[in-house]
């Protein structure tokens, strides 16, 4: 049995999930906690937000973020790949700052325009 | 920049609430708009909020603060509305043909600006240790988190190896997040009251899936080191917030991040001689975000603290769109001042609610509904009623499956509701469902 | 060889170095701190005392209401904040009134002009927050306040553009007298400054950037001064440095008073003047004073501690300190507190300053205590006259340049700022929001004589982070100018002290990654 905090609403509903039962949700108030509640446990994924280096005077770093949600075990290793990074002006927003992450669809792309 | 000697709307920030203010004024009929913003550029607060969760009430989809900011600055294009970035307000002197703003910045110099109308949005501040006497050394590495936020996010310096969280306020949870996964190691997230200031999002996300863990009703008591912080004493506390002798735990760290509570940054309003409300310590306004000050509006986290952005926007679009046509209305009519002699009733809370904006209610300038945003004092699991009375009468209920501090709620009442209100107060109140 | 070397930059050695640096000497300020004023100096109550409290048989006693009158004069000479604002020293019973009687007589013993008991009543419609229950009070209305750090740095400005060599991060730690002179045996903490002691171990290749690291990286080089006379202003240490020489004649007590500070847009006009209650053996007790910055001040108390460096706070100070404070003026909301601070006072086991010639060309100006920031102006004196009968002192300087002017934009009249803010646009820059304190002054700081090392030295000459947000909102700004203007790198620029750290690395650098195992 594992055990969630459902973030779909304020709400805050405690989850069980039952991993041995065909993840079998208890304890949630509406279907959109169950969804969560077995995507948490079969398959967490997340968005990762961060920050890449700029050779710029005016602004030294660039925000970035995965365009969709991966792996929760990849984060770290993610975050690594950001080391070695350095954008040039201008960037715009959306443009890919590492493309395809671990072979997947992912790709970094930043989320703010840089001109100079 | 070629500046009007008078403009009909100074925007007093050029943050979310600046920027969605002036965007509605605009498109409500007014031509002559100054954006003043202190920072080098648009956006506000949310350029360093580079994390995701933005925007699903008012985009319809997930941004982070960066591209939320951009989405609103894009919206200037082409619309002929004056900007004055790296420029700060010094003072804002009503009048009664219009106001005064004082501004001044490396481009523009030192200046008055003439305005019609005035709209606040300033933003907020971060409570320091100072507000809440923190016993111990002076070391350094005690940070406010949108201090620390700045610093890794905006300027890509680390503030700290080992890190310890005073208070769950968002701003604090995320900061524990970002200084993880740039490399430092986050001990634990200290918050005195019995339960979080924060969204369960971000306890889950931020905390949660560090496994940093969380020490509810606990505050730290102690913070030594000569020079950078050395180690901080956390204690539980009691009922009355006092520590409990023999709780205490020791941590190793070298840096300490505030996340205890966020103050509207009111000056300039209260040197105008706007009205101020205690509770939210922004402005006390009408219906349609004007203060006592006729023609000075607020919107935004000057008026009172948000929890999300999304009603940030649509707020600043209400008080744009009131600037508009008070300063229309001053245009067209002899009468200048239609709203100001007019009767208004006071929103009155009990002790189940912390404050409610906006705290009067001018029944005849009421187009259609009026929306009230409250916060309520303590948590509720279990369904609740959001009364309104007129003395004992019943104005308005509303029903709520759950409530809790950390967030912001809002009701609709109707000016056919409204017109039934016969004295001048109107209270509001928490009840339980019988 | 220099003539005289003062021991501690503190209040009194900076007016000590002010007063010498009228004549031809060569003279030496040495201090272990990174900065002028970094001990009692800085964390006081920032009072100019009016001199009704000492005993008039005491040195205290004899200075005070020179020192104030002095204090006053250099102030304006050398544009330094003050406020004459007068101060009360309320009576909550026939009692204490009496002591009013005794206190008013003492300060005519010591020169006071002005003093006058008034009945509560005419207190409270001067001071309207004051308590119901105050009888009568004592006004004192030579008596002010001013900027303390400022003070002391003005001082020592001028001492420093005249000739007068200042020697920070240097602690003494032996003397010794050698025929004609002593030989100061002195530690040199970071060779200098603490950002080149970061540099210096960057060329190392051991460049490691968490604090604990940092700190010891500073190297620690031991040098030698040699001068003809030694002045002790050592404050908390000064009974160290007398008996490096002389024979123990006293014993410094370290007596630890804690403050808050309240902010001034919150809180309201809460007094116009200084407010002490009836003074008692401890000390002048919790008093409730504005700032020259438009705050108040509440404090301090009176404990003697262990350790003469520990300026921490203590909630139960604070707790003692609010409910006292509330005694006076019951409407104080401590809820408008911007900061907490402490300083230690060089309390001693001889009761009254110790001011002395006690070893050969040796001077102690010791155990000053409060009111020893009124006092500093006359004590300087003394020592000036010490060193005149020894024969020391010897022609005037005839290109002596005293003076000192700061410009402060919020003191600019309205009408001028804008052709003031045209002809020099870095004042249109404002940088502090909550002081209004510009990149102008902040830049301009950085040029005078002994320029800032920190942050905290950037406010203590700008006032920037002064105000309700605690430099929240300018403190990386600030950084951002210091490590400009200075030439180092933002990683080595330090809060206070050194050793401070701010940054401990770059975000994306893989040695701020690695995990710390303490």
């Amino acid at each position: 049995m594992k055990e969630y905090i459902c973030i779909v609403c304020p709400r805050g509903c405690h989850l069980a999930v039952d991993d041995e039962n065909d993840y079998a949700v208890t304890g949630n108030a509406c279907l959109r906690g169950a969804a969560y509640g077995r995507e948490e446990a079969m398959h967490p994924t997340r968005v990762v937000t961060s920050s890449v280096r700029v050779r710029s005077r005016k602004h030294p770093r660039c925000s970035v973020k995965t365009d969709i949600a991966i792996d929760k075990s990849d984060i770290a290793k993610a975050m690594l790949l950001l080391d070695d990074v350095e954008l040039i002006p201008p960037v715009r927003r959306g443009d890919i700052v590492i493309a395809s992450l671990f072979g997947s669809e992912a790709n970094f792309i930043a989320t703010r325009d840089i001109d100079e | 920049m070629k500046m009007y000697d008078d403009y009909e709307l100074i925007v007093i920030g050029g943050g979310p609430a600046g920027l969605g203010a002036a965007l509605s004024a605009r498109e409500h009929g007014l031509e002559r708009i100054l954006i003043v913003e202190r920072d080098v550029e648009l956006g506000g607060i949310l350029n360093q909020c580079i994390h995701n969760g933005f925007g699903l009430h008012y985009f319809g989809e997930e941004l982070t603060g960066p591209e939320y900011a951009a989405r609103l600055i894009d919206r200037l294009e082409g619309q002929a509305i004056d900007v004055l970035c790296d420029t700060m307000v010094l003072e804002l002197i009503p009048g009664e043909q219009g106001h005064t703003v004082r501004l001044m910045s490396m481009a523009e110099g030192y200046r008055s600006v003439g305005s019609r109308a005035v709209i606040l949005a300033m933003g907020c501040r971060e409570r320091t240790r100072g507000a809440i006497q923190i016993p111990g050394t002076r070391a350094s590495g005690v940070f406010t988190a949108g201090t620390a936020q700045r610093y890794v996010n905006i300027e890509g310096y680390m503030v700290g190896k080992r890190v310890i969280i005073l208070g769950s306020g968002d701003i604090g949870l995320i900061m524990a997040r970002r200084m993880v996964l740039e490399g430092a190691t986050v001990l634990a997230c200290v918050e005195i009251m019995p339960h979080s200031g924060g969204l369960t999002r971000n306890i889950v996300q931020c905390l949660q899936d560090f496994d940093i863990p969380l020490y509810l009703s606990h505050t730290i008591t102690k913070i030594e080191g000569r020079q950078r912080v050395e180690k901080v004493t956390v204690q539980e506390v009691d009922d009355h917030f006092n520590p409990i002798d023999g709780t205490e735990i020791v941590f190793d760290v070298d840096t300490v991040l505030l996340s205890v509570g966020l103050i509207p940054e009111n000056e300039l309003s209260r040197a105008a001689g706007v009205e101020m409300d205690p509770k939210t310590s922004g402005p006390i306004v009408f219906e349609n975000g004007e203060t006592s000050v006729s023609g000075i509006f607020a919107c935004g986290n000057v008026l009172h603290v948000h929890d999300l952005v999304d009603y940030v926007t649509t707020e600043s679009e209400g008080a744009g769109k009131a600037a508009a046509e008070y300063v229309l209305r001053c245009a067209h009519t002899s009468h200048k001042r239609t709203c100001e002699k007019t009767p208004y009733i006071s929103l009155v809370k009990d002790e189940t609610v912390t404050y409610t904006v906006p705290q009067r209610i001018r029944v005849q300038c009421v187009d259609d509904h009026v929306r009230v945003f409250f916060r309520v004092k303590t948590p509720y699991k279990t369904p609740r009623r959001i009364v309104f009375r007129d003395g004992d009468r019943v104005i308005a209920s509303f029903r709520r499956p759950y409530m809790t501090p950390g967030e912001m709620e809002h009701v609709t009442l109707k000016r056919e509701q409204l017109d039934e209100v016969l004295g001048d107060e109107l209270t509001i109140s928490v009840e339980e469902i019988r | 060889m220099f003539d005289v070397a003062i021991i501690g930059a503190g209040v009194v050695g900076c007016a000590v170095a002010y007063e010498l640096s009228q004549y031809e000497l060569r003279v030496v300020l040495i201090e272990k701190e990174n900065d002028v004023a970094m001990g009692a100096s800085r964390a006081n109550t920032a009072i100019i005392h009016g001199g009704y409290d000492p005993e008039p048989h005491t040195l205290m006693g004899k200075l005070n209401v020179e020192g104030m009158r002095r204090c006053f004069k250099l102030c304006e000479e050398l544009d330094v904040q003050h406020i004459k604002t007068g101060s009360w020293v309320v009576a909550f019973d026939e009692a204490q009134r009496a002591t009013l009687e005794l206190l008013l007589e003492q300060g005519i013993a010591n020169g006071c002009e002005g003093l006058e008991i008034l009945d509560g009543d005419v207190v409270r419609s001067r001071e309207p927050n004051l308590s119901d229950d105050i009888v009568a009070a004592l006004w004192i209305p030579e008596s002010g306040v001013l900027n303390p750090w400022e003070f002391a740095l003005a001082m020592a400005e001028v001492a420093v553009r005249n000739g007068v060599t200042f020697m920070p991060n240097t602690k003494v730690c032996g003397m010794s007298w050698q025929d004609d002179h002593y030989e100061i045996k002195s530690c040199v903490i970071g060779a200098g400054s603490c950002a080149s002691a970061n540099e210096s171990e960057l060329e190392n290749g051991k460049h490691d950037t968490s604090c604990s690291a940092a700190k010891a990286a500073m190297p620690e080089k031991i040098t030698t001064i040699c001068s003809r006379y030694v002045i002790n202003a050592a404050g908390v240490e000064s009974d160290r440095i007398h008996n490096m020489v002389a024979p123990p004649a006293f014993d410094i007590v370290p007596t630890r008073g804690e403050y808050y500070l309240l902010d001034g847009t919150a809180a309201g006009r809460i007094v116009s003047s200084v407010i002490f209650p009836c003074p008692t053996c401890a000390g002048k007790g919790i008093t409730v004073s504005p700032t020259i910055h438009g705050d108040f001040l509440v404090g301090p108390n009176s404990e003697v501690i262990g350790d003469r460096e520990d300026t921490s706070v203590t909630r139960d100070a604070l707790l003692d300190i609010a409910q006292k404070a509330r005694q006076i003026v019951p409407n104080l909301n401590v809820r408008t507190s911007i900061r907490n601070f402490a300083g230690v006072r060089s309390n001693s086991t001889y009761g009254d300053f110790f001011i002395a010639k006690s070893a050969t060309n040796f001077i102690d100006l010791a155990a000053i205590k409060s009111p020893g920031l009124t006092c500093a102006p006359a004590i300087a004196r003394i020592a000036r006259e010490i060193l005149g009968e020894e024969g020391v002192l010897r022609e005037r300087r005839k290109d002596w340049r005293g003076g000192r002017r700061i410009v402060r934009f919020k003191e600019i009249p309205e009408g001028e700022r804008a052709a003031f803010v045209r002809e020099h646009p870095l004042y249109g820059r404002v940088i502090c929001r909550c002081e209004t304190i510009t990149e102008g002054e902040i830049v301009a700081s950085m040029k005078r004589e002994i320029p800032p090392v920190s942050i905290d030295g950037v406010k203590r000459r700008t006032g920037t982070g002064m105000g309700r947000c605690q430099g929240g909102f300018c403190g990386p700004r600030v950084l951002e100018i210091l490590a400009r203007e200075s030439g180092h790198e933002p990683l080595n620029i330090v809060e206070d002290g050194c050793g401070s750290t701010i940054l401990v690395g770059e975000t994306k650098d893989p040695r701020s990654r690695e995990v710390s195992h303490k």
